[in-house]
């Protein structure tokens, strides 16, 4: 452990910070619309930052008085971040040039909700952890009421927003709980007063257990596990859709791999306390992620739910409590990315003579239509049900190794089978698109950069079970650093 | 070619195919045909690859041969290993001695999206010779599982009316069976810390978790072959699937419930197998009869052999778990025999279906006046499927008869009614469309085999009388592995009773 003084932890997210405020300043001064060099600018930072991160090396490194901490596990969730980030940038722009709502804070309001989950992954104390959450949450109740004359748009942010305070207060109530009771913000100190405590029994009291469900509840809604679902569906069919593509995966990322390390960090000697929480809420979102998607005609409603059900199998791995749980939440997570970047792609290019499309029956005959997306679609499709050959299954695989690996039959059977369940919605789609008759075709070419997110999504997917190791052993090193005592 | 990778190349040489058209670009036509060249040779290259595994099998060895091993899931034991044995070797044969005639099968009959058709297949195919060389369990999984991809949109895009009730019921069927199968196999990694089937084939697990491991791999198995009463899929998949759909799933995927019940669950959980055997043989007893029965009174010539094939792998169940040397060869041999005569009856349906355009017994009558060679060769295969001897089926019903009855005399008697109603409800289709006045205006026209149908039925006719004549040539190879298997199954019979004696 070593403790630097300097900033040099804490220079990729110094780097987006300032290059954030930049373009925000470009964009101001700027006269002409500016939308199209702001968001290439954007992608470039993020690239930059990416470098910059993968260049802090394997050490851990603390900042700001150990309220700040990069190591394997915050560089492994942040070149995810980044990533996802940079991808649906890219995504967004032709769809918001079509519609005409293209403005220059679109992709400054990304980057600082980046900059936010950066902090995030990174935070080693209530205090910093709170901040990154509200930069990030704030410059995501803009976005999803980015399309201000759309009322399907400002009603998704308004509720977003007053749904997503309420999930923030109660993580700071919770906070503050802690705090009272034991006397320290700081993720260390926690850890360090429930492993000495633990023998005695006495560190342990309802004010801890109580904040400590305080804190899983604000954090369950940020990656909307059920019964902390319920904005989901609303606001990824509200917003414009590139910025739910964005909301699907950045900060769901973001989100879990905070979850993952409050709970193995400060609370790691707390598993017996919150497993049967997590056990709870991973069976809850995988059932209600795989049933409540059954219905759905709208493809972004359909995809919130697909995401709830995602929640729920990563749920899995945290459960179990063990690195090699943890291992597979990030195998998943890195999965997941390219799954949901790729059929968002799909999505965005769903037009049909300049208009966007959103229902499930509009893609009918897509692979008489356009055989190429159908495939890209199919085969991401099939991916997410789990089906091997394809990378989805190796995420849902090593979940649930893990669940088994700590004796949890019973979360285990009960996530194949909803597993199972979800099938059914995923082939539902493939079905449309394969076994129905043809609708009418949609607007051609998709675009350079849409064909490219998609080549790449599904080039992974397949490309996964034939050279897992560099995936495999990045995310084992990262999920090693959280159980110091194992590794 | 002694160091070259002959299971990967036999397992990956379709998928190149596959490769290959995709990239085949140009006007419909001149795909179509390209595509239907490609998918053909491929397949023949495939099966030829596959006889060099057959002429370099060593017969006296009860081990994994060709064996292939390399690193694959690092932090795991999970790796790529490949091998074949006595039991697994034929399975690969039948795979790829099936494909090229299913696609040589399909030329007249898939006309729309041919390019697609292809490749299905093609990826098929690599999943299906896949699953018989795995040598892990992953990696076995994988291919069990794969399976189900193109064999969804085999069923689902080419297939027939209900083709997609068709295709949901068979893919959440299977996957439900499987997922289970799954955990079970996580479990044993656990327990054994190794994924390598050998080794857990010389692991021994405790009585207790054999019986949970053993139920989680009989609830897929049991799907896939399929036992009563969770045969439903299968009727539904074989009438909407488009006939060479149905060969392969006669032919191929049928016998993988029974290949991982002689690869898994009888070598892994030997214990818990003998304690579940009375369970297998009353299901199996129930699948010969009762879908003997509703065989007899079905209208559609599909679903009468769908339901003939689910009454035919009762008699593979009941010969793999009466654990005799005469069962299981004989347990193999059908399925090998079934795996050929089945495809052909399909195939046969297929003929008269290309032309007719339907499927429903009551349509037909008397085709033996306009299609003689039809006729024949129909006939051939109705008298395999009853177990004429001097035909496959002869052979593997025999030994299977013959074997159980020295463990448990009135489960051959019950499996011997099965060929009484079989030999009923076969001869009567046969008597129903072959047979009787060509009454019918439009059977007036209908045609006799082509030679593209000829080459298909060829090759079927010829290992069909062969496996009935001379089955040695394909009991020889199985010896040496049937004899480890039931050796080490006496071994742990004996530590078993063994164990209850002194719990007594």
């Amino acid at each position: 452990m070593i403790q630097t003084l300097d900033l040099v932890p804490v220079l990729p997210e110094v780097f987006v910070a300032i290059a954030g405020m930049a373009l925000l300043m470009l964009g101001v001064f700027r006269k002409e619309d500016n939308t199209r060099p702001i968001s290439v600018l954007t992608i470039l930072v993020l690239a930059a930052a990416m470098v910059l991160v993968s260049s802090l090396g394997a050490d851990r490194h603390l900042a700001f008085n150990g309220a700040f901490v990069a190591d394997r596990f915050s560089g492994f969730a942040k070149a995810l971040i980044l990533l996802a980030s940079a991808m649906t940038c890219a995504m967004s722009l032709p769809f918001l040039e079509k519609e005409q709502i293209g403005r220059f804070e679109y992709p400054v309001l990304v980057l600082f909700a980046t900059l936010g989950m950066m902090m995030m992954v990174s935070a080693n104390d209530f205090m910093s952890l709170y901040l990154g959450l509200e930069l990030q949450s704030l410059s995501l109740y803009v976005l999803a009421a980015y399309h201000r004359d759309n009322h399907r748009a400002t009603e998704a942010g308004l509720k977003y927003f007053v749904l997503g305070a309420l999930a923030s207060g109660m993580l700071l109530y919770g906070a503050s709980l802690l705090y009272g009771f034991v006397g320290t913000t700081s993720f260390e100190g926690l850890a360090k007063v429930f492993a000495d405590g633990h023998g005695h029994g006495t560190a342990v009291n309802f004010g801890v257990i109580a904040g400590l469900v305080f804190v899983l509840a604000g954090l369950s809604f940020k990656i909307s596990a059920v019964p902390f679902h319920m904005w989901a569906p609303d606001v990824y069919e509200g917003a414009p859709t590139p910025v739910t593509s964005f909301f699907a995966v950045a900060p769901k990322i973001a989100a879990m791999c905070l979850l993952t390390r409050v709970l193995t960090g400060p609370f790691g000697e707390l598993a017996d306390q919150w497993r049967q929480v997590v056990t709870f809420l991973s069976i809850a979102s995988m059932f209600v992620g795989a049933f409540a998607a059954i219905v759905q005609s709208n493809i972004k409603r359909l995809m919130a739910y697909s995401a709830i059900g995602h929640v729920g199998f990563m749920l899995v791995g945290i459960a179990s409590g063990s690195d090699l749980g943890i291992q597979g939440v990030l195998i998943y997570l890195a999965i997941y990315l390219f799954m949901n970047v790729g059929v968002f792609a799909v999505i965005l290019s769903m037009r049909q003579k300049g208009r966007m499309l959103e229902g499930i029956d509009d893609l009918a005959g897509l692979s008489k239509t356009n055989p190429a997306m159908a495939v890209v679609m199919a085969v991401l499709m099939f991916s997410m049900a789990g089906v091997p050959p394809l990378a989805g299954f190796w995420g849902k695989f090593y979940v649930f190794m893990a669940a088994i690996e700590a004796h949890m039959y019973t979360l285990a059977i009960l996530g194949v089978l909803s597993s199972v369940v979800s099938a059914y919605y995923y082939l539902r789609i493939i079905k449309v698109m394969y076994f129905d008759e043809a609708a009418e075709a949609f607007d051609r070419p998709v675009g350079r950069a849409m064909g490219v997110v998609m080549a790449v999504a599904t080039l992974v997917v397949l490309a996964f079970t034939f050279l897992p190791g560099p995936l495999v052993i990045s995310a084992k090193a990262a999920a090693a650093v959280l159980f110091p005592a194992a590794g | 070619m002694n160091d070259w990778p002959l299971l990967s190349l036999t397992t990956f040489l379709p998928l190149l195919g596959a490769l290959f058209i995709l990239t085949i670009r140009g006007e419909a036509e001149v795909v179509t045909r390209n595509a239907r060249s490609v998918a053909l040779l491929t397949s023949a290259a495939t099966f030829i690859v596959s006889l060099f595994v057959w002429g370099k099998f060593n017969g006296a060895s009860p081990d994994f041969q060709f064996k292939e091993t390399a690193n694959w899931f690092p932090g795991t034991t999970i790796a790529y290993s490949m091998g074949v044995d006595g039991v697994s070797m034929w399975f690969v044969l039948l795979s790829t001695f099936l494909t090229p005639l299913c696609i040589l099968s399909t030329f007249g009959s898939v006309k729309v999206r041919v390019k697609e058709y292809m490749i299905s297949f093609l990826v098929l195919e690599t999943m299906m010779v896949g699953m018989f060389c795995a040598l892990d369990l992953v990696l076995f999984y994988l291919f069990f599982e794969g399976v189900l991809i193109p064999m969804f949109i085999i069923i689902g895009v080419w297939g027939g009316r209900r083709r997609v009730y068709a295709a949901f019921k068979f893919f959440l069927y299977t996957l439900l069976g499987s997922v289970l199968m799954l955990l079970a196999m996580l479990a044993m990694y656990f327990e054994a810390h190794t994924t390598d089937i050998p080794s857990l084939m010389a692991h021994s697990f405790p009585f207790a978790m054999q019986q949970w491991l053993w139920l989680a791999f009989f609830a897929s198995f049991a799907v896939k072959v399929p036992m009563w009463p969770v045969h439903t899929w299968l009727p539904d998949a074989h009438v909407e699937a488009p006939t060479a759909g149905s060969v392969i799933l006669a032919g191929v995927l049928l016998k993988m419930g029974g290949y991982g019940f002689l690869r898994f669950s009888v070598p892994m959980m030997p214990e818990a197998s003998i304690y579940f055997t009375p369970l297998v043989y009353t299901l199996s007893i129930v699948a010969v009869i009762y879908t003997s029965l509703v065989a007899l009174v079905q209208e559609d010539m599909k679903k009468l052999i769908a339901y003939s094939s689910v009454a035919h792998m009762g008699y593979v169940t009941i010969g793999i778990f009466a654990m005799t040397t005469q069962a299981v060869e004989g347990a193999i041999f059908q399925m090998l025999s079934h795996g050929i005569v089945a495809s052909a009856l399909f195939l046969c349906v297929g003929v008269v279906y290309d032309r007719m355009h339907t499927r429903e017994i009551g349509r037909y009558g008397g085709l033996a006046e306009r299609m003689p060679k039809y006729a024949a060769v129909f006939m051939l295969f109705t008298l395999a499927s009853v177990g004429l001897p001097g035909t496959s089926g002869f052979v593997g019903e025999f030994l299977v008869l013959l074997g159980v009855f020295q463990v448990n005399t009135w489960v051959s008697f019950f499996a011997a009614t099965g060929l009484v109603l079989g030999a009923s409800y076969m001869l009567y289709l046969y008597r129903r469309v072959v047979f009787g006045r060509l009454v019918r205006e439009d059977l007036k026209t209908i045609l006799d085999l082509d030679l593209r149908e000829v080459a298909v039925f060829v090759p079927l006719i010829v290992v069909v009388i062969w496996m009935g004549v001379y089955p040695s040539t394909f009991i020889e190879p199985i010896h040496a592995s049937v004899a480890k298997l039931i050796d080490n199954y006496e071994l742990a019979r004996a530590a078993h009773d063994g164990l209850s004696v002194a719990v007594r």
